[in-house]
C-alpha cells in the first residue's frame, strides 16, 4: 500500500530513488547492472583496504613480470604492483564519469528546461550557446580545454561538465516543447499552478525518461573520455593511476604484459555496459505504464 | 458579492488571432488566423450555455480564452464584473480558482506521474484549500461526488478507463470550489453511454453546486439535453444564439438549419421524411475567410448583400440573436 509518505516524495529524486529501487528488483539485466557498478564503485572506495601494494611503490628489480602469487596481475614498467594501480584507478576514473556527468546533467536539465519552457529569446540564447558548443568535435575540444586549462584531472572534468551539458539540455528541451503543449500541462495552469510548479511538478517528472539513459550513457562516455585524454597524455598525470592511463601505459609493452592494458580495458567496457544496463531498466521503472505489475 | 441578477461572464467583442509560419522563414507580411472574431456573450450564474459549431470554428479557442489560457488579442472577458485583462499574474491565478474546465481527451489530460488522488489535490494546495496532510479526506469525498470509490485515490491514470478518468477530471475541475466550469467536448471522446452518465454527473453537480457551465460541443443531441441557451458558431463568429428550445424548433440561421437538419432523429418514419439541407463545399479555411457573411459561398439562401457585408448579431425575437441578412430590417429582400 502506498501510504501518504510515498505520496509527498513524487517530486524530483526520490522519483528517482523510488525507481531504481524498483529497476534493481524487476529488471534483470538492470540488476546485474546495478551490481556490476557497486562491485567497482566498492573496490574502488576500499581500495586502501583491497590494494596489496601501496600504487606508487616501485620495484625497478621487478618490472613488467607477469601474474604471479606475490602480483596477481603482475607489474609495470617500473614495478609497481598492478591490481593495486587499478584499484586506486577506479576512484578516479569512476568519480571523473560519475561526477562530470551528474553535475552536466544539472546544468543541461535546468538550463534546457528553462529553454523549452520560457521559448523566446532565453531559448534562442541558450540553443545558441548549445550549438556553438556542438560544433566543435567532442576530442578536439577536450584537447583545446587541456591546451588551455593545461593538463590533469580538475581540469579534464571542467572540460567534460563545459561539453557534456548541452547534450542534456538539447534533450531537456525538446522533451519540454512536447510536455508543454499537453492538456495536463494546460490544465494544472487553468488549476492556478505557478510556472515554477509546471515546470517542476507537470513538465520535468515527464522529461526524465530520456534523459536517465542520457546519464548512464553520459557517464560511461565520461569514462571512454578520460581514457582517451589520459591515453594521448593530457589528462590525469603521472604517477596517479586511472584506468585510461593504465590502458595507455599498458598499450606500450602490449607484447611482454598483456594484462597491462587488457584488464583496464575490460574495467572500462564492464563500467559503461552496466551503466548502460542500469539505465535501460531506470527508464522502464520511472514511467508509471511499465512498473504495472508492482502496483496493485 | 456582486449582484446576483449580473452576469457571471461578459465576453465583449473578443478577437484571437494566431501567428501562422515561423519568423525565420516568414514572407513579408505574416499571416494571421482569426480563431475567434468579435464574439459577444453573456454567461448568467446558474446557466448552461451550449456552444455548437463544426472542427476549427474557434469553439475550443473561445473557451480558452475565456478562461484567459490563451491571451485574446482583442476585446475582453469580465468574469463577475473583473475584466481578466487588468489583472496581473497572481490575481490572475487566484481568480482561476472560480474559473475551472473539464478537458475533451481524458487521456492526455491527466499528468501520467502523478496519482489521481494528486491530480485532484492539486488545486486545492494551489488556492490553500486543503494542506500537504489533510487533502485525503477532501479528496475522498470529491471522489465520492463524482461516483469514484476511495480505494482509487492512489491509483495512476494509465489503470483507469475513459469514463473514469472523465470523472477524475470532474473531480479536479470541483476541488477549487469554482463557479464556473468550461466543458470542451467533455463527453465526445466517450462512449454513448458512458456520455450519459457524465452528462448527468454534470447537471446534478450544476445544481448541487450552483455552477455556470460553458459546455462547449459539436453533438446536437448532447448539446440539447443539458443546455439552457445554445450559441452557434462559423468560422470564429457566433452565427445565432437562442434559448435551447427556440433555437432547436425555429432555427433562423441557413448554417444553424443546416447543423440541425444533420441531426438523425430516433424515430424511423420521421428519420425517413427528414430533409437534409446540405451545405456545398468545405469550411473555409480561417486563413483567408470569405468576404462580407462567412457563410456566403455555402448558403443557399445567399443575397447579393451577403457577399459584401458582414451581418451583425441582431436581436429577432425574445432572446434570439441571429448574425443574417435574411433577418436584417434594411434588408428589402426578407420576409
Amino acid at each position: 500500500m502506498t501510504g501518504p509518505e510515498n505520496i509527498r516524495l513524487s517530486g524530483g529524486f526520490m522519483v528517482l530513488l523510488r525507481a531504481l529501487g524498483h529497476a534493481i528488483r524487476h529488471h534483470r539485466l538492470s540488476t546485474i547492472g546495478f551490481f556490476i557498478i557497486l562491485f567497482l564503485v566498492a573496490t574502488a572506495a576500499f581500495a586502501p583496504l583491497l590494494a596489496p601494494y601501496e600504487p606508487y611503490e616501485q620495484d625497478l628489480y621487478n618490472v613488467l613480470s607477469g601474474p604471479s602469487a606475490a602480483h596477481w596481475l603482475g607489474t609495470d614498467n617500473v614495478g609497481r604492483d598492478l591490481l593495486s594501480r587499478f584499484l586506486y584507478g577506479g576512484r578516479v576514473s569512476l568519480l571523473l564519469g560519475l561526477v562530470s556527468t551528474l553535475l552536466a546533467a544539472a546544468i543541461g536539465v535546468s538550463l534546457g528546461l528553462l529553454a523549452g519552457f520560457k521559448g523566446g529569446l532565453i531559448d534562442a540564447a541558450i540553443m545558441r550557446v548549445v550549438d556553438a558548443i556542438l560544433c566543435f568535435p567532442f576530442l578536439v575540444f577536450l584537447l583545446a580545454m587541456a591546451a588551455a586549462l593545461g593538463g590533469g584531472l580538475i581540469n579534464l572534468g571542467v572540460a567534460l561538465v563545459l561539453f557534456g551539458w548541452v547534450f542534456f539540455a538539447r534533450i531537456v528541451r525538446g522533451q519540454v516543447l512536447l510536455v508543454r503543449e499537453l492538456p495536463y500541462v494546460e490544465a494544472a495552469r487553468a488549476a492556478g499552478a505557478s510556472s515554477a510548479r509546471l515546470m517542476w511538478r507537470h513538465i520535468l517528472p515527464n522529461t526524465l525518461a530520456p534523459v536517465i539513459v542520457a546519464i548512464t550513457l553520459g557517464i560511461g562516455n565520461a569514462i571512454l573520455a578520460e581514457s582517451a585524454i589520459s591515453f594521448l597524455g593530457l589528462g590525469v598525470q603521472p604517477p596517479t593511476a586511472s584506468w585510461g592511463k593504465e590502458l595507455k601505459s599498458g598499450f606500450d609493452n602490449l607484447e611482454l604484459a598483456p594484462l597491462y592494458s587488457i584488464v583496464p580495458g575490460i574495467l572500462i567496457t564492464l563500467s559503461v555496459l552496466a551503466c548502460n544496463f542500469l539505465g535501460d531498466g531506470l527508464r522502464d521503472a520511472l514511467d508509471p505504464r511499465l512498473r504495472g505489475e508492482e502496483r496493485r | 458579492m456582486t449582484d446576483p441578477s449580473a452576469p457571471l461572464i461578459e465576453i465583449d467583442n473578443l478577437e484571437v488571432d494566431f501567428e501562422v509560419g515561423g519568423r525565420l522563414f516568414a514572407r513579408a507580411g505574416q499571416t494571421k488566423l482569426r480563431a475567434v472574431d468579435g464574439v459577444s456573450l453573456e454567461l448568467r450564474r446558474g446557466e448552461t450555455l451550449g456552444l455548437v459549431g463544426e472542427s476549427g470554428c474557434g469553439k475550443s479557442t473561445l473557451g480558452r480564452t475565456v478562461l484567459h489560457l490563451i491571451k485574446p488579442t482583442g476585446g475582453q472577458v469580465r468574469f463577475d464584473g473583473r475584466a481578466l485583462d487588468d489583472l496581473d499574474e497572481i490575481e490572475l491565478r487566484q481568480l482561476r480558482r472560480r474559473m475551472q474546465i473539464v478537458f475533451q481527451d481524458p487521456f492526455s489530460s491527466l499528468n501520467p506521474r502523478m496519482s489521481v488522488g494528486e491530480a485532484v489535490a492539486e488545486p486545492m494546495l494551489i488556492h490553500g484549500l486543503a494542506g500537504k496532510d489533510d487533502w485525503r479526506p477532501k479528496v475522498a469525498e470529491l471522489f465520492d461526488i463524482v461516483g469514484l470509490g476511495p480505494a482509487m485515490i492512489d491509483r495512476y491514470p494509465h489503470e483507469f478507463s475513459g469514463g473514469q478518468r472523465q470523472r477524475v477530471g470532474i473531480a479536479r475541475a470541483l476541488a477549487a470550489q469554482p463557479d464556473f466550469i468550461v466543458c470542451d467536448e467533455a463527453v465526445s471522446a466517450l462512449d454513448v453511454s458512458i456520455q450519459a452518465q457524465i452528462i448527468n454527473l454534470l447537471e446534478e453537480l450544476r445544481t448541487r453546486l450552483n455552477l455556470t457551465y460553458l459546455f462547449i460541443a459539436h453533438d446536437l443531441a448532447v448539446v440539447r439535453h443539458i443546455s439552457d441557451r445554445v450559441a452557434v458558431m462559423y468560422l470564429g463568429r457566433i452565427v445565432e444564439i437562442a434559448a435551447k428550445s427556440d433555437l432547436f424548433e425555429n432555427p433562423l440561421h441557413p448554417y444553424t438549419e443546416a447543423l440541425l437538419s444533420a441531426v438523425p432523429i430516433p424515430d424511423r418514419n420521421a428519420e425517413i421524411n427528414r430533409q437534409r439541407i446540405l451545405l456545398p463545399g468545405e469550411v473555409p479555411s480561417p486563413l483567408s475567410p470569405p468576404s462580407g457573411c462567412a457563410l456566403h459561398p455555402r448558403c443557399p439562401k445567399a443575397m447579393a448583400v451577403c457577399r459584401d457585408l458582414k451581418p451583425a448579431l441582431r436581436p429577432h425575437g425574445e432572446g434570439h440573436h441571429v448574425a443574417c441578412h435574411l433577418y436584417s430590417e434594411d434588408n428589402p429582400g426578407s420576409f
